[in-house]
């Protein structure tokens, strides 16, 4: 299949320069190399920029309410398992009003494949702060700046027991296609938390790694299985330091040849080293993003992917089981249990 | 006599709702008609012996039976805080019987129920005319179980069973009986089994032996013939909503799908549902009550019969999702079992304070199908209606429930599938394919459904208003106001595939009582006394055709509703050239016949 097959008659009308143009084409490429068949497809979305994205797919989609594209994803996924759904949605959409489900679903683990667009920003409603902005962001709605934390979103994620974190960026084309892929590979609910530019309200949010000169220092892009290794000159490598006297383990970076570099295990079922990888960058112990200069890069790529059951199968199996011991299988049979008498 | 009532109080351990629900069940099973009104604290277990604790269960049994009766004729009170809360809300009528455990009657008794003297009858100025059966119903159920070995505890745990044997033998209901229906109750613990069994019968005989000061007392056997012939059961309200539900997804041959968050009074249908894995129901546990409406909306756009259940407070949280569904013009049904509100309110008394926000309480020009069952059993008729309008005229229906039909019981036919009305969903034709957007409508202004996994219809649905040809964005003017009327013409429509309205009682009277859902077995009495005519609407949204001709024969139309005239005010609106009077209560009981009486008779 071709990525042209996925595109809609719709004409995009994201504003020019904003990044989901280039996950609206990844997503294109990426369900081509797949290969589902667009009417086994369901987008799903909430409310905000990144909410459009269904419009422009040429598959099944519902552009919902706000918050809410996770409960929606939720239900079509549960009653039809065999259907492939993706939901869309954006920091403000997903961490605020959508909080409460976006926890849900990672937690029961249902097979969804979450494009969550980290702009810092709420866009489609102009210029407010989001969860994700970070503190001190002076917006429309903060205009002597903010006075609370941000939400790490990775942090979330892991803990609410997810099984797939993968961070990509607007403008790696060829990694947001590689998570988007292994999202779609991996059975239980994928978050991939999209780094996208919003040109009108936050532009040059994540400008430490998206500039072009500075990426390879700034950013690592992480592959199952290979060392972890980054800069211009692949010269750094990562490694763990376990701090003698606190015990706490660390992110360190270290020339490339140093016998200490980590090898990348996506699978490794405890999500230690997949936290202090998601923390990495300039950011507070916490994961927060706070600016100015880090010599640990930013994680890209798919940083977990764990296998575990998934909601939508155990719900679907249990009622299999059930009913293949259950005597009664219809309404006159069940009717028919009742303690009942003639008049 | 016709038809009697009892009322069994006592603490919430006591086991007062299973014992009226198995009296109610021997005399259904005994050929009388049955109403009845479980009344429980919200508190699962307050205090023992006061009078937050007190737990009843009212029922009315005989023939001509359409409420669970004003007052009791018989009152089994348990302790002195449920005696108390008898004689307070007068619970019973001036020449009935009370039997008291008077082991429950001690000094420590009294003072936890807040009496100020040693004589509870005097002090709650217990008619003369009202006779008291003393009966020390603890000591005896102690007496009937000390060669089992249980504990004290155990044992008083039975103490319900004593009173049940006894009730049975002031009805001269069969023992045999009693013992096949404990035996089906207690088929998970049959340890439970041979005590129960042993009390209930001792108490029995009890009333048998010792000739209590009582005559026994004979119910005729029901003079009317039932409506129909066949099988019956005793079902209670959430039971028959839920298994409508599960009946009318099976004759439309679709999945059934609930999202429910627990809330009273409604739980008992996601209970219910969670329990029907083998009639292949997909019931889950939401996140909240915006989940449960929003993973069905999922469903429903994923090709399922798709339902919520919830009550007031959760509707208003569902609210903003019920318009998604009417915008993208899914099929879903939504119950609301209603209960006594504003905000948390009384989530276990009755009232009919929803409709409004049921018929309006969504943002913009939202119009869905609002309709309310009128008894425990007909939820199973109008659940299934509900599945049906929602399936074949792709809109919310929200079915009205409430408290005292969700948890009271009545006599229900059981249908075979076989004799239901055909289920035919919205489904899109074949030579649509290649060309499907979400905006083409038939004759009738319905929307196609078509769903994932079907290949060639791939579209996209929104919140959004959407151009009425191409089914894409639109916020063209003329467009928007096209599309809210076409949303409100596909709901008026409906009106062609409901029943007329009917009359019940005296249609030649000048008056008519009005009424909708619950308060119909309340009305029917109070009509049959006054000699007037009834109108008890089951659909609201919209209104059955012939309402205005219906009404309009009537010089005074009396509104009786368990509100301050929220059914009323919807009327006026719709036909403001009727003089529309309103009797309302909202003391979060059902009506009391008498009182309505009193009123109309004004």
């Amino acid at each position: 299949m071709q990525a042209s097959d996925f595109k809609s008659d719709q004409y995009v009308r994201f504003c020019p320069g904003c990044g989901d143009h280039a996950i609206c084409m990844a997503l294109q490429k990426s369900m081509a190399q797949i290969g589902i068949p667009t009417h086994q497809v369901a987008v799903i979305s909430g409310i905000g920029c990144s909410s459009r994205m269904p419009h422009y797919l040429n598959t099944y989609g519902f552009n919902t309410i706000h918050g809410r594209g996770g409960a929606v994803a939720t239900g079509v996924k549960t009653s039809h398992p065999e259907l492939t759904v993706w939901q869309m949605s954006g920091d403000g959409d997903c961490l605020a009003i959508g909080g409460n489900h976006f926890i849900h679903e990672i937690r029961r683990n249902v097979d969804l494949n979450v494009c969550m667009f980290n702009n810092r920003i709420y866009g489609l409603t102009k210029g407010q702060y989001s969860p994700t902005s970070p503190k001190g962001f002076v917006s429309k709605s903060s205009p002597f700046g903010t006075v609370e934390r941000p939400f790490v979103p990775a942090q979330l994620v892991l803990g609410a027991g997810g099984t797939f974190f993968a961070r990509t960026l607007d403008v790696d084309m060829p990694t947001t296609v590689d998570c988007m892929v292994a999202a779609q590979q991996h059975k239980g609910c994928s978050i991939i938390e999209c780094l996208v530019n919003c040109v009108i309200f936050n532009n040059g949010t994540h400008a430490w790694i998206a500039d072009r000169e500075q990426r390879a220092e700034h950013s690592i892009i992480l592959k199952h299985g290979e060392k972890m290794i980054f800069g211009k000159e692949n010269d750094k490598g990562l490694a763990v330091e376990i701090d003698p006297v606190t015990f706490v383990p660390k992110m360190i970076v270290v020339p490339a040849d140093d016998p200490r570099v980590l090898t990348h295990d996506a699978t490794q079922p405890d999500p230690t080293l997949h936290r202090l990888l998601a923390l990495m960058g300039p950011t507070d112990p916490n994961g927060v993003f706070v600016g100015g200069d880090s010599p640990l890069p930013v994680a890209l790529g798919v940083i977990r992917n764990v296998e575990a059951e998934t909601y939508d199968a155990a719900v679907s199996a249990q009622i299999a089981e059930v009913r293949s011991k259950a005597k009664a299988q219809t309404f006159d049979e069940l009717t028919s249990t009742l303690e009942s008498w003639e008049m | 006599m016709k038809k009697i009532v009892v009322r069994f109080c006592g603490d919430s351990g006591d086991g007062m709702q299973l014992t009226g629900n198995l009296f109610a069940q021997l005399g259904a099973e005994s050929g009388h008609e049955i109403s009845t009104l479980p009344d429980f604290p919200a508190e699962i277990r307050a205090p023992q012996g006061t009078i937050g604790g007190v737990s009843g269960f009212q029922v009315q049994i005989g023939a001509g039976v359409y409420t669970p009766g004003d007052k009791a004729d018989v009152i089994v009170a348990m302790n002195a805080a449920a005696l108390k809360v008898s004689a307070m809300n007068k619970h019973y009528h001036d020449h009935a019987i009370i039997i008291v455990d008077t082991d429950s009657l001690t000094d420590k008794d009294l003072e936890k129920a807040l009496y100020k003297t040693d004589n509870p009858f005097t002090e709650l100025a217990i008619p003369e005319t009202v006779q008291i059966v003393p009966v020390a119903l603890t000591t005896l159920t102690k007496e009937a179980l000390k060669d089992s070995g249980m504990d004290n505890k155990s044992m008083l745990k039975s103490r319900n069973m004593f009173a049940l044997g006894l009730i049975c033998w002031l009805f001269d209901e069969p023992m045999e009986d009693a013992i096949h229906l404990l035996e089906d109750k207690f088929k998970k613990k049959p340890a439970l089994i041979a005590p129960n069994t042993k009390v209930m019968v001792d108490g029995y005989n009890y009333g048998q032996n010792l000739a209590l000061s009582v005559n026994q007392i004979r119910l005729e056997a029901s003079s009317q013939a039932p409506k129909a012939k066949g099988r019956y059961t005793s079902i209670a309200g959430n039971k028959a909503t839920a298994w409508g539900l599960i009946a009318a997804a099976e004759k439309a041959g679709k999945h059934l799908f609930l999202g429910s968050y627990p809330i009273t009074p409604a739980t008992d249908i996601l209970h219910e549902l969670a329990g029907r894995k083998d009639m292949n129901v997909m019931a889950i546990q939401a996140e909240d009550e915006i989940a449960g409406v929003c993973t069905a909306i999922g469903a429903a756009f994923a090709g399922d019969l798709a339902c919520t259940t919830t009550s007031g407070p959760g509707l208003s949280l569902k609210s903003e999702a019920i318009g998604l569904a009417v915008m993208a013009e899914l099929p879903l049904v939504v119950v609301d079992v209603q209960r006594g509100g504003p905000s948390t309110g009384l989530p276990t008394k009755t009232e009919q304070t929803d409709l409004l926000q049921a018929l309006y309480g969504r943002n913009g020009e939202c119009p869905a199908v609002v309709m309310a069952a009128s008894s425990s059993a007909n939820c199973f008729d109008f659940a299934y209606q509900a599945c049906k309008i929602a399936l074949e005229n792709m809109t919310p229906v929200i079915l009205l429930t409430d408290t005292y039909l969700a948890n009271g019981s009545a006599l229900w036919r059981i249908p075979s599938l076989a004799e239901l009305p055909e289920i035919k969903p919205q489904s899109v034709p074949e030579e649509l394919k290649g060309h499907f957007n979400p905006a083409l409508r038939d004759e009738r202004g319905v929307r196609y459904w078509a769903f994932p996994g079907m290949e060639g219809y791939e579209h996209r649905n929104i919140g959004l208003e959407r151009d009425a040809e191409k089914g894409t964005i639109s916020t063209n003017p003329e467009n928007h106001e096209r599309m809210v009327l076409a949303r409100k013409h596909k709901i008026e429509q409906i009106a062609n595939q409901l029943p007329d309205l009917r009359v019940q009682g005296n249609a030649d009277s000048d008056t008519v009582l009005v009424g909708w859902g619950s308060t119909e077995g309340h009305l029917h009495a109070a009509a049959d006394e006054l000699n007037c005519a009834l109108v008890q609407f089951n659909y609201i949204c919209p209104l059955p055709k012939n309402t205005k001709d219906v009404l309009s024969r009537f010089k005074r139309i009396i509104v009786c509703e368990l509100n301050t005239g929220q059914f009323a005010t919807y009327l006026r609106g719709q036909m403001p050239e009727l003089k529309i009077e309103q009797y309302n209560e909202i003391m979060g009981q059902p009506f009391a016949v008498e009182r309505i009486v009193s009123y109309a008779s004004k």
